[in-house]
């Protein structure tokens, strides 16, 4: 009783005190006082699963996604004023570059390649071995490594805060035109989240928009459970549908690429456990045949490699994944894939390729 | 008492506000007198008196060698029964338990009202109404690995691993399954350890359940099998079914108690 008379006063208080917390604000930035920046909310698309939660501390607007687009090609960023994010994160090929492994400042060589950006307000699992579980804290890996960017964060604020546009465009999007360095990775965080894709002409036609082919439609049938009655490649298990076609959350899987001991790592090398070495992020399959070379370490040129890898040349050893090696498919266990299945099961993995997504002006470089 | 005094003028609503809000915690001193407490779950997977360790070659009670690479179970519905028969039900009950996440084997159960407790009841898997509908959050977010679809339901348990008798070198247990003659779903009571008379929760008490999943007992119970006869479940069929009523039968344990005092 006397909490509805509380709960019924305190909706429009609650309200009055926000507005008095607000008011507070601009007294600290002394400055100069700049308009709160604009919210921005990112719509779930047809089909998608529920997004990973926003961090409360660093919600989407206009100004921040405008900003982060600006430091994503900004150059500075890099010690010798070569490379930045998109160097390596190209749109035109679904931000990946078509190396085997990227390239860094003096053509340095990373030791793995750089993986596709796209539909990452659904993941909580960044790079191959998931080092990272939040944006923010991701982008300032590549920025400072050696073999990448090869520049400190402080010195990246250091030089953003001597030109003439970065500090106003900091005070738009987080009301202070003193950078930071956390500013300037929730501002990266902001524009990579925007970078949606759900637009393929599998997308169209979840929305009834189009049809696939029968090819197509065959191989999305054969990618996934065999059964005794039914041919099925398994790549479901990993390469979810239901999951934008990638892993589930916070689980990394051995693909048979290699045996021990591995000259990558992988996920041995962020949780210290041997069982884990070998064994990365199961990458989503939207844009697949943009994102060519395949693997970690880029070792598969085609679709057709990755294919044949998956079908005839799976290699065992502890950390396997079991569902590689025991399928229904082949009495062996093995996938064991037709010529002309792995040609059906391609034909459907371009049916992911969304046209629309690598060519939004919305994401390219805003002074090219 | 305060509220009274309000005007409608802006200026002292946002006094009201941030007074208000304080004098709401304070106001009503029954709500800061516990009634209920805490109880902690702690899941520990064994493989019969060894632990379990991913990789590392074990033998089941038929003689079978295998190994596991992936274990992970739903624990759903829990229950704490009172020596007079009247219970308690955790609201929103599930629980996910992954080998691979050290964090998820610990859980803490809260809201539990004051008393003595001398029963454990609960479902290995998802109740069959959760299956396919309901808000898919926490421990059922689809994106868990312990998901088929809205049809299907949820993976109740899942164990995937290499044995060197199974036809294939390996094995792929996703049981799950909650309709007709394909029904999963599991609910256990287990027996309180001996010399433990009652779970006491109280202001001061949080005891601390350490419970054991023996691996072993997927293998063996009242549908025993070789992993020469089962190496591959992948949806609800009567596999599925022989699994659960074998891991039902004996799988987990109430190994001790810490009363937590």
């Amino acid at each position: 009783m006397l909490h509805t008379v509380t709960l019924r006063r305190l909706i429009p208080l609650a309200a009055a005190s926000a507005l008095l917390v607000a008011a507070c604000k601009p007294d600290k930035d002394v400055e100069e006082a700049f308009a709160a920046p604009t919210p921005l909310t990112l719509a779930t698309p047809q089909g998608f699963p529920a997004m990973a939660a926003m961090p409360a501390d660093n919600p989407l607007t206009e100004q921040g996604v405008a900003l982060g687009r600006m430091l994503f090609y900004e150059k500075k960023l890099s010690s010798d004023g070569t490379v930045s994010c998109g160097s390596c994160h190209q749109q035109s090929k679904a931000f990946t570059d078509g190396r085997a492994r990227a390239l860094g400042v003096g053509g340095q060589q990373h030791a793995r390649g750089s993986m596709a950006l796209m539909n990452m307000a659904w993941s909580q699992d960044f790079t191959w071995d998931g080092a990272h579980t939040e944006l923010e804290k991701q982008a300032r890996v590549p920025l400072e490594n050696p073999v990448e960017m090869h520049q400190s964060l402080a010195t990246s604020v250091t030089k953003l805060q001597q030109t003439s546009n970065y500090p106003k465009l900091f005070g738009q999007a987080f009301g202070s035109s003193k950078i930071t360095e956390e500013n300037v990775l929730k501002a990266l965080a902001q524009f990579e989240r925007t970078l949606v894709s759900a637009n393929s002409r599998y997308d169209q036609a979840l929305r009834f928009e189009r049809s696939l082919t029968s090819t197509e439609r065959q191989g999305q049938q054969l990618m996934g459970h065999a059964t005794a009655f039914v041919r099925g490649a398994e790549c479901v298990h990993c390469h979810d549908p239901q999951l934008l076609f990638a892993g589930p959350r916070h689980t990394f899987f051995n693909n048979g690429l290699d045996q021990p001991p591995f000259a990558d790592p992988g996920r041995g090398g962020v949780t210290g456990v041997a069982f884990d070495q070998g064994m990365f992020k199961a990458p989503s399959l939207r844009n697949i045949a943009l994102t060519a070379p395949y693997m970690h370490d880029g070792r598969f040129q085609t679709l057709e490699e990755v294919l044949d890898h998956y079908s005839d040349h799976v290699k065992v050893s502890a950390n396997l994944d079991p569902q590689l090696i025991n399928s229904p498919n082949d009495p062996s266990g093995r996938i064991t894939l037709t010529a002309l299945e792995k040609q059906k099961i391609i034909a459907f993995l371009h049916t992911l390729t969304d046209s629309t997504f690598i060519t939004d002006p919305r994401f390219s470089d805003p002074n090219p | 008492m305060l509220f009274r005094t309000l005007s409608t003028t802006l200026a002292t609503l946002l006094l009201g506000a941030t007074l208000g809000l304080t004098a709401c915690d304070d106001d009503n001193p029954t709500t800061d007198t516990p009634t209920s407490g805490k109880l902690n779950f702690e899941f520990e997977n064994v493989v019969g008196s060894q632990s379990l360790t991913f990789g590392n070659s074990y033998t089941t009670l038929q003689g079978d060698q295998f190994t596991v690479s992936k274990f992970n179970y739903i624990i759903s519905n829990i229950k704490l029964t009172k020596a007079d028969g009247s219970s308690w039900a955790e609201p929103e009950s599930y629980h996910l338990v992954k080998q691979a996440d050290m964090t998820s084997r610990n859980f803490e159960v809260s809201g539990v009202p004051f008393d003595d407790y001398t029963g454990l009841t609960f479902t290995i898997g998802v109740d069959a109404a959760r299956n396919t509908a309901g808000a898919q959050t926490g421990a059922l977010s689809p994106d868990n690995d312990m998901y088929w679809g809205w049809t299907t339901g949820y993976i109740f348990l899942k164990m995937e691993g290499t044995s060197q008798q199974s036809p294939t070198g390996a094995y792929t247990y996703h049981v799950g399954g909650f309709q007709g003659l394909y029904n999963s779903v599991r609910t256990v009571s287990l027996p309180l350890p001996a010399g433990v008379t009652s779970l006491h929760i109280s202001a001061t008490q949080t005891p601390q359940l350490h419970l054991k999943a023996d691996v072993q007992k997927l293998f063996t119970g009242p549908k025993s099998f070789r992993t020469s006869q089962i190496n591959h479940i992948m949806s609800a069929d009567s596999n599925a079914v022989r699994l659960a009523m074998n891991y039902a039968a004996g799988m987990f344990r109430l190994d001790h108690v810490h009363s937590g005092e």
